[in-house]
Order: C-alpha cells, then sequence, then structure tokens
C-alpha cells in the first residue's frame, strides 16, 4: 500500500466534515495520533504522519509539536523523510524558532551529500529560512558549491547565495569573485541566479558596482543573443525569448548604468533595439518593454532614447489591458517631474482613463492627472477633475478633493474661478474636504473683496437648497453673518440677485441652528451670523435677540457660552456692539494666527470675536475649529498648541481699555498655564493625565493627555469614555493618535460631561494603543476628579 | 537598503481557503494569518476584469485567477508586476503539466507535490528555473529516487 493513501485518505475525511466543530474533532484525533506516533521508534511512516501535520497546518490549527520531528526527519539518511522534514522546516520554522538552529548541522552534511536532489533541499531550505547565523557558518560551502558543480545546484547556489547576501550584507565580498565567473555559463538557470546575484552584490555595495560596471559588454551580448536569437522552445513565452532573463539582465544594466556615461553609453544602442525588436501584443512582450523603459530613464540614455522610452508608455496607455495602462501609467508618475512635457503630450489619454471602470487604474489616473495640472491646462483639466469627482469611489474622494485644492490654489485664473471651484467641491463632496478648507476658504473669500455680493448670493442659494454638508454651511453662514448686508440689497453685479427679506435670512440661520444634521460646530457659526446680523439689518433685531435669550440655556456648552455672552453684548455692552461686530478686514494668510491678537494694541475695536474665529482655527482641532467669545476671555475646553498664550495676549487689549467689566463677566479668571492634573493610567510607559479645565453644578470639561516614556512611538491610540446613565458625554477629536517616544510630545482629548441631574461624577476610561507591535487595551475606572485650575 | 524580493506566495480558494503559502521573510504565525485574511478579503472582492495589480501596506499585490484558485504575490515596490503575472502564468503551467489538467483537488490531495514544485521554481522569492522543462524533469529525477526508497523500504524481509 502507497502510504501517501493515508494522507489523502485523512484529507478526505477532513473535507466530509460538515460543520466547524467536526472538522476541530477529526483533527484533534488525527493529532493525538500523529503524537503518539512521533514517540515511537521509527516505523517507516514519519514521513506522512509529518506530511499529515502540514496540512493540518495549512487549515490553520497549531503544528509546533511537528518542529522536532521535522529535525529529525532531517537527518535521517532517507531521501523521502528528508525532503518531507525540509519542507516541514520551511512550514514550521523559520528563523526565530531555537529549533532552526539544529538543523544547521544537516544542512551543512547535506551540501555535500552524493546525491544533487539532497545537496538541491539543503540549498533551498537555507536560501528560504537561514537565520543570520546559519548563513555565516554555511557561506563558504556555498561559494564552493558556486564555483565546482553541475549547473543544477550552481543556480541553486546562486540564490542561497542571494539570501545570504540579504542577511548578512558583510557576506557579498565572498561571492563577488564566484559570481563574475557565472556570467560565462551557457545555462539559462544558472545566468538568471547569476545575475541576480551580481545585483543584489551591486546594490549594497558600490565597490563591486564598480567592479562590474566591466562587465556591461558581456551583459549586452548576452542580452543581444536573447533577444536576436531564434525560436528556443524551452524558453519562449509568447514569441520572447526567455523573459525573465532579459528583464534581469535589463534591471541590472540600469542600476550600473545609473550615474555613469560610460556604462550608459555602452547600454543605448542595445536599449535601442530591445524597444524597437521586442512585440508587445502579449505580456511577457510588454514585460520586457517595461523594463527597458524604466532603464532608460534611469540612466543617462540619449534624449532619443528617452523620447522613445515616453511614446512606449504612450502606446501602453492606449492597451486594451488594464494592466498594462495601470503600469504606464505608474512609470508616467515616476517621469512626470523630469519630463514634464513629454508626459503632457498623453494628457488626453490620462484624462480619458478617469473614467475606467476599474478602481486600481482610476486612482492611477488621478494621481497623474494632478500631476499633470499647469496654469495653461487648469480650467479644462479642473472641468474633467469635478466631473470625476461627481462620479469617484469613495475611498478616492478625499485624495481628490484636497488635490483639486492645492491646483486650484495654485494655479486660479481668477478669484471668482477660485471661489466657484472650491464652492463646486463643497457641493459635491463636501463630506470629503479636509477641516482647513472652511478656514482657508473664509480667508480666501475676504481677499475677493469685489466679490462679496457674489460670493454671498451664491452661497446664500447653496444653504437654502441643503444644509447637510457641514463645511459648505459653515462657510454659507460665515458669509452670511459678514455680508448679509449685501444679500439684503437685493442687487448683484455678478449673478442674478436673490430678493430675500430679512426674515428669509434668519430663518435659513435658524433651520441650521435647529437642524439635527448641524455639527456643534456649525451650530456655533449658524448663531454666530445671527448675532452678527444686529448690526447689518434693520427691523428684525428682537428677533435676534430672542434667538440669542433661548440659546442662553442651550444644552451644548459651547452654545450656551457664546449666547450669555451675546446677550451680555445686547444688554450690559450695547454701545459695543456695533463695533465688535463691525466688517472684517481681510485676512492676511501669512500670518496664520498669531499676529492678530497682539496687533490689537489699545483698541477694543480691533478685537473682534469673529477675528479671534480666525486665529485660534486651527488644524488640529478639527472638532474645535471655530471657537469665539468664549476663548476670547479664555473659557474652557481650551485647545492644546498655541492659544493658551493666545488668549491672554487678547485679554491683555481688553483689560487695558473698557474691558475690566468684561472679566467680571466671567468671574474673574486666571489663566494658570498647568493646571493640577492626576495620573489615571500609568502602564508600559504610556502616562495618561486628567485635567479638570472647568466645573459647574451641572457639568465639567475635561482634559485627557497622554505621554509616552518608552523608546518607540506608541499608535492608533484611541481613549474611549463612559459615564454614569444620566450625564451626558462628549469627546471633542483627540489631537492626534500618535505619541512620540521619550515624552517629547503627547496626545491631548477634550472630554465635556453634561450633568444635568447632579449625580455623583465618574468615568470608566478605555485605553487602546499599539506599543512595540502589541496591542494594548486597558480600562480605568475614574471615581474622583482634581479641582479645576480656576 | 531596500531588499527587492517577493515576500509571499498564497494560493486561495474562491471559498477563503488557503490552498498554498509560501512566506520568502520570516513572520509570526499570527501575523500570517493577519496577512492571509487582508489578502483573502481584497482579492476575493475584486470583480472580473479588474487590474491584477493592488497597492496594500508597503507592499505592491499581484493576483491572478486561473479557475477556483487565486494566485496572490506580494512584492515590493521595486518590483516589475507584468513579469509577476509571468511568473505566476509559469508556475500554474508547471503545475498542470506535472499532474496533467490540473484543478484545485490536485493541489489539495497532493499539496506537498505542489510545494515541491514550487522549490524547483522559486527560492528565497528568487525565480530558480527559466526553462519550462527543466522543473519537471527535476521532478522525475526526483520522484525516481524517492520511489527506489519507498520500494526498498516496503520490500518484504523474506
Amino acid at each position: 500500500m502507497s502510504p501517501s493513501v493515508r494522507l489523502q485518505e485523512m484529507i478526505r475525511v477532513i473535507r466530509g466534515a460538515r460543520t466547524q466543530g467536526e472538522e476541530r474533532g477529526v483533527i484533534q484525533r488525527e493529532c493525538a495520533a500523529i503524537r503518539a506516533q512521533f514517540r515511537q521508534a521509527d516505523n517507516g511512516t514519519r514521513s506522512h504522519n509529518l506530511a499529515k501535520l502540514l496540512y493540518v497546518h495549512m487549515l490553520g490549527y497549531p503544528a509546533h509539536f511537528g518542529q522536532m520531528e521535522c529535525v529529525r526527519l532531517i537527518a535521517s539518511p532517507r531521501y523521502n523523510e528528508k525532503r518531507v522534514g525540509y519542507l516541514g522546516a520551511m512550514m514550521l520554522l523559520d528563523e526565530k524558532q531555537d529549533a532552526s538552529l539544529l538543523i544547521t548541522n544537516s544542512i551543512k552534511n547535506d551540501l555535500s551529500h552524493s546525491s544533487q536532489y539532497v545537496q538541491s533541499l539543503a540549498l533551498c531550505t537555507l536560501g528560504c529560512m537561514g537565520s543570520a547565523e546559519m548563513c555565516r557558518d554555511l557561506a563558504p560551502e556555498i561559494d564552493r558549491l558556486l564555483r565546482a558543480s553541475n549547473s543544477y545546484i550552481k543556480k541553486k547556489a546562486a540564490l542561497c547565495a542571494v539570501h545570504i547576501v540579504r542577511k548578512v550584507p558583510e557576506l557579498g565580498e565572498l561571492f563577488t569573485p564566484a559570481s563574475r565567473s557565472l556570467l560565462s555559463e551557457k545555462n539559462h538557470g544558472v545566468l538568471h541566479g547569476a545575475v541576480v546575484l551580481i545585483t543584489e552584490l551591486c546594490e549594497r555595495n558600490p565597490e563591486t558596482l564598480e567592479q562590474f560596471r566591466k562587465a556591461v559588454p558581456e551583459l549586452v551580448q548576452i542580452m543581444k543573443g536573447l533577444v536576436m536569437s531564434g525560436y528556443s522552445p524551452e524558453h519562449n513565452v509568447a514569441g520572447i525569448s526567455d523573459p525573465f532573463l532579459q528583464v534581469r539582465i535589463l534591471r541590472l544594466l540600469r542600476i550600473l548604468g545609473r550615474n555613469n556615461e560610460t556604462a550608459s553609453d555602452a547600454v543605448n544602442d542595445l536599449l535601442a533595439q530591445v524597444a524597437t525588436n521586442t512585440d508587445s501584443s502579449k505580456t511577457a512582450g510588454s514585460a520586457v518593454l517595461y523594463e527597458t523603459v524604466l532603464t532608460v530613464m534611469d540612466i543617462k540614455s540619449e534624449s532619443g532614447l528617452r523620447v522613445l522610452a515616453v511614446n512606449i508608455l504612450g502606446r501602453f496607455l492606449l492597451n486594451n489591458d488594464r494592466n498594462i495602462r495601470y503600469i504606464s501609467m505608474t512609470s508616467l508618475q515616476k517621469i512626470v517631474q523630469t519630463d514634464h512635457n513629454a508626459v503632457q503630450r498623453h494628457r488626453g489619454t490620462i484624462v480619458d482613463c478617469l473614467k475606467d471602470q476599474d478602481a486600481s487604474v482610476k486612482r492611477r489616473a488621478l494621481e497623474l492627472s494632478l500631476a499633470l495640472v499647469s496654469a495653461v491646462n487648469i480650467r479644462s483639466l479642473m472641468k474633467e477633475l469635478l466631473l470625476f469627482l461627481s462620479s469617484c469611489p469613495p475611498e478616492l474622494r478625499a485624495h481628490t478633493t484636497s488635490g483639486i485644492f492645492n491646483a486650484a490654489e495654485r494655479y486660479a485664473p481668477s478669484q471668482r474661478w477660485h471661489i466657484d471651484t472650491i464652492l463646486h467641491v463643497l457641493t459635491t463632496a463636501g463630506g470629503d474636504v479636509r477641516d482647513e478648507t472652511v478656514p482657508n476658504l473664509i480667508q480666501l473669500i475676504t481677499t475677493a473683496t469685489e466679490l462679496h455680493c457674489y460670493t454671498v448670493h451664491k452661497l446664500y442659494r447653496a444653504l437654502i437648497a441643503d444644509i447637510s454638508v457641514q463645511s459648505l454651511v459653515q462657510v454659507a453662514c460665515w458669509c452670511i453673518g459678514e455680508y448679509g448686508d449685501l444679500l439684503l440689497r437685493g442687487e448683484c453685479e455678478e449673478t442674478e440677485p436673490v430678493q430675500v427679506a430679512e426674515d428669509d435670512v434668519l430663518d435659513a440661520l435658524e433651520t441650521v441652528l435647529q437642524s439635527h444634521m448641524s455639527s456643534p460646530a456649525t451650530r456655533g457659526f449658524a448663531l454666530t451670523a445671527t448675532m452678527k446680523l444686529s448690526t447689518r439689518i434693520t427691523h428684525n433685531v428682537d428677533r435676534i435677540r430672542s434667538i440669542v435669550s433661548i440659546y442662553g440655556s442651550c444644552i451644548d456648552v459651547e452654545l450656551q457660552q457664546r449666547a450669555v455672552e451675546y446677550n451680555a453684548l445686547f444688554k450690559k455692552y450695547d454701545h459695543m456692539r456695533a463695533a465688535v461686530l463691525e466688517r472684517m478686514p481681510v485676512i492676511d494668510k501669512s500670518s496664520p494666527g498669531h499676529t492678530n491678537g497682539e496687533s490689537a494694541g489699545g483698541s477694543i475695536k480691533e478685537m473682534e470675536p469673529t477675528k479671534r474665529t480666525q486665529e485660534v482655527v486651527l488644524p488640529q482641532e478639527p472638532a474645535n475649529q471655530v471657537c469665539d467669545l468664549l476663548d476670547l476671555l479664555g473659557g474652557s475646553g481650551e485647545p492644546p498648541q498655541p492659544s493658551p498664550a493666545l488668549s491672554t495676549t487678547a485679554l491683555g487689549p481688553v483689560s487695558s481699555t473698557a474691558g475690566g467689566d468684561l472679566l467680571d463677566l466671567l468671574g474673574g479668571l486666571d489663566v494658570t498655564p498647568v493646571p493640577p492634573s492626576v495620573i489615571v493610567y500609568e502602564k508600559n510607559g504610556v502616562t495618561l493625565k486628567l485635567q479638570t479645565d472647568r466645573q459647574t453644578d451641572t457639568g465639567m470639561t475635561i482634559t485627557l493627555t497622554a505621554t509616552n516614556s518608552t523608546d518607540r512611538e506608541i499608535t492608533s491610540l484611541t481613549l474611549q469614555a463612559a459615564v454614569p446613565k444620566s450625564v451626558q458625554l462628549q469627546m471633542k477629536a483627540p489631537s492626534g493618535d500618535v505619541i512620540p517616544a521619550h515624552g517629547l510630545g503627547q496626545v491631548t482629548q477634550t472630554v465635556l460631561l453634561n450633568n444635568p441631574n447632579k449625580v455623583s461624577l465618574k468615568m470608566r476610561v478605555r485605553v487602546c494603543y499599539t506599543s512595540q507591535d502589541f496591542v494594548c487595551q486597558d480600562t480605568v475606572q475614574i471615581d474622583s476628579f482634581p479641582s479645576p485650575a480656576w | 537598503m531596500p531588499i527587492r524580493q517577493m515576500h509571499f506566495l498564497l494560493l486561495l480558494s474562491r471559498q477563503g481557503k488557503l490552498r498554498l503559502q509560501k512566506w520568502f521573510t520570516p513572520v509570526t504565525e499570527r501575523e500570517k494569518k493577519k496577512v492571509t485574511r487582508e489578502m483573502t478579503l481584497m482579492v476575493l472582492a475584486r470583480p472580473p476584469h479588474s487590474c491584477n495589480f493592488l497597492l496594500w501596506r508597503d507592499l505592491k499585490i499581484v493576483y491572478k485567477r486561473y479557475a477556483s484558485l487565486y494566485f496572490c504575490c506580494g512584492l515590493e515596490d521595486q518590483d516589475n508586476e507584468l513579469l509577476t503575472l509571468e511568473v505566476l502564468q509559469r508556475y500554474v503551467e508547471l503545475l498542470d503539466k506535472y499532474f496533467g489538467n490540473v484543478c484545485e483537488l490536485d493541489i489539495i490531495f497532493n499539496f506537498e507535490k505542489a510545494y515541491f514544485i514550487l522549490d524547483e521554481f522559486l527560492v528565497g522569492g528568487e525565480l530558480l528555473e527559466t526553462s519550462k522543462t527543466a522543473v519537471g524533469i527535476a521532478m522525475e529525477e526526483a520522484e525516481t529516487l524517492q520511489e527506489t526508497m519507498e520500494e526498498y523500504m516496503s520490500k518484504p524481509t523474506y
């Protein structure tokens, strides 16, 4: 009976199992039997048992108890046992296992075995999983085999040497002489192995590279032989003679010719020959042409050759085969900077690829199109990109929008075009834009002074059509708040003016305020805009007053704060209202926020809350984007980065003029730079601190800060929190999810707690992070909170 | 210095079962399972007639479907994807020649043979033999050696 049947019988039984549980049962029984067999003395079935175990392993079951059996079988004198033993070693052992060292001696012996098939097993195994130590140990053996053996062994020894050099680069020197002489072999397998080895040696050692430059003529000859040779049945693939070898030689020539005139010159003719003689109707030929193109572009080739190469890529773009189109675009991407004009010629085809069904091709086409945008083609190309955006796959949307914005910023032919483009993107894909889009757009709008009327009209129309896209709504609210008077005037040069009454505008803003779709930040924008309108409209100021006072008891803490302060502006500080809410000057983009506070000097007029809004809108704080009067007066939930300094500066001018009273409004505040914090979690070098920023009867705002004292950075940090049922929890976006090592940085996250029933506040925080490739998860209970900063 | 090589070769069935796995870099069992899972999800979800190339982590994935099996390779960024398609094609041809009209069942019931053939074709992630016939010849001779041994082993002692 052929013992292999036993293996196949087991496979049949396993496959016959109808449920996962049944399969597990069968496998457990088999494994138990195999284990028992392993313990017995040699009975001629060892290799079959190991083979069974390997099958079970491939199904995903543990098989570590077979490791020692592999070692034993490898040491067996019988070929079939060695064969399975080595296979097992490659599957179950890797260099990280201690058991792998035990086979070193067997490998050593087998490398000098009389049968080449035994030698081959050893070489293959060493070349697949040899550890650095094993490689060091056995390298001289491999070198010997490289020189004196038959082709079958030489080719294996060559690849084994490649593995050794990858593991222990210094050993490269050992193999250099032997590899040089291998180039004169006729056997393709050996030649291929030699080329791979030489490539590896040259890439690691510049001196070796110098040496091998002398081999360029020889390589050129070999290549010519392959290209011009007649049909060879053994190596022919779709009309190409040994495309695998051709590609490897081309790659080696690329490395040798890089940055070297002489070598490049010697190769020019060959490359032209390959480019013209290779039939690219099938993949094999295209693969060779592709490698040729890569080589041409990488070495110092003649300009004519470069043009030829780009044209080949252009031809590839028109190929029916998607793979070839994809490859072409990848290569064009690499050369778009250096050979920009050449690639521009193919822009039309590239843009057509945006409409391809395949996601990979689309992605490539997008990248390349974005790289091809220039002042000359911006209008037409942007049309295509916007068209693409409306139907592009969701995973590409964010990238597309940011690409469009960058392109628009660099090459916008006019401000109106720029604004129109951004608005178009927001309407089509406003959910996928980066957070700094909103402040950037606002800044752009302020600079386009002649277009304020046009812009506010467009945005108003967009707002009444749809309030679901937060970024668009935020910009629209801001504009209406700022330029509402232009809207109400009912005349506009650039576009059809709307005929709206003050109530209509206030309705629109109130809809945003009340809608479930509006995020807290958006509602903040809407409230501020409503407030600003109080100085721009004439009849409905009372309505604004009532809106503002209603929101004074809003559950959202930030909105509440705003409303309370606006209320104060109506009541106690009505004399300042007009000045505070007047039109903002053009925001200077080059001073991103640190000047406005200071340049205020002693005048309260310049400290408009809306201006303050712009300063504190930093990319790091997506959810807390729009701060307001709140932060002006140093309120709670301070954004982590520059603002504490800003708020104190902004504070200065207030107090020096009429502002002393404003301070009292919030009961005298001390902005201490380091409020007391409590360590709530400390493990694996990760420390989580909690500090209370603000506490009222019915709620509090806390900040969680995470630091990392280990050597490596902590990644994928997430914090989750749970609170008692009646307490409302709102976690703001964290400042990041990577904590730099050695305590050089931190991650912060603000948490707002609203406790209307005044229950005893407790919180459970789950910390999740990846540290040195381990995923850690811990939960901590916080029963008491430190007293707030003020 | 970037190591340019194939990182792994996986054969996945249409139902997401692993039929062959070859790892050319040292990877923990856990990581292997993770990668296999992700490959299965990604590759099996591809619509027919898609491009055969994907980007995943920092590797290029080249895959090709042959009947009910997906052949899936993870490559370094520098590799020639078109050539890798040819490598996969060649491996399938070698299997076909050996088994005679190879199908998934052949690879299931004779997985060791599939591995032996692979080891005559790729070593350390690099192509070992470019000749169409050499691999087959080597397998035959190795088999003869094996049979001789087995014959000897199962010979009755009398």
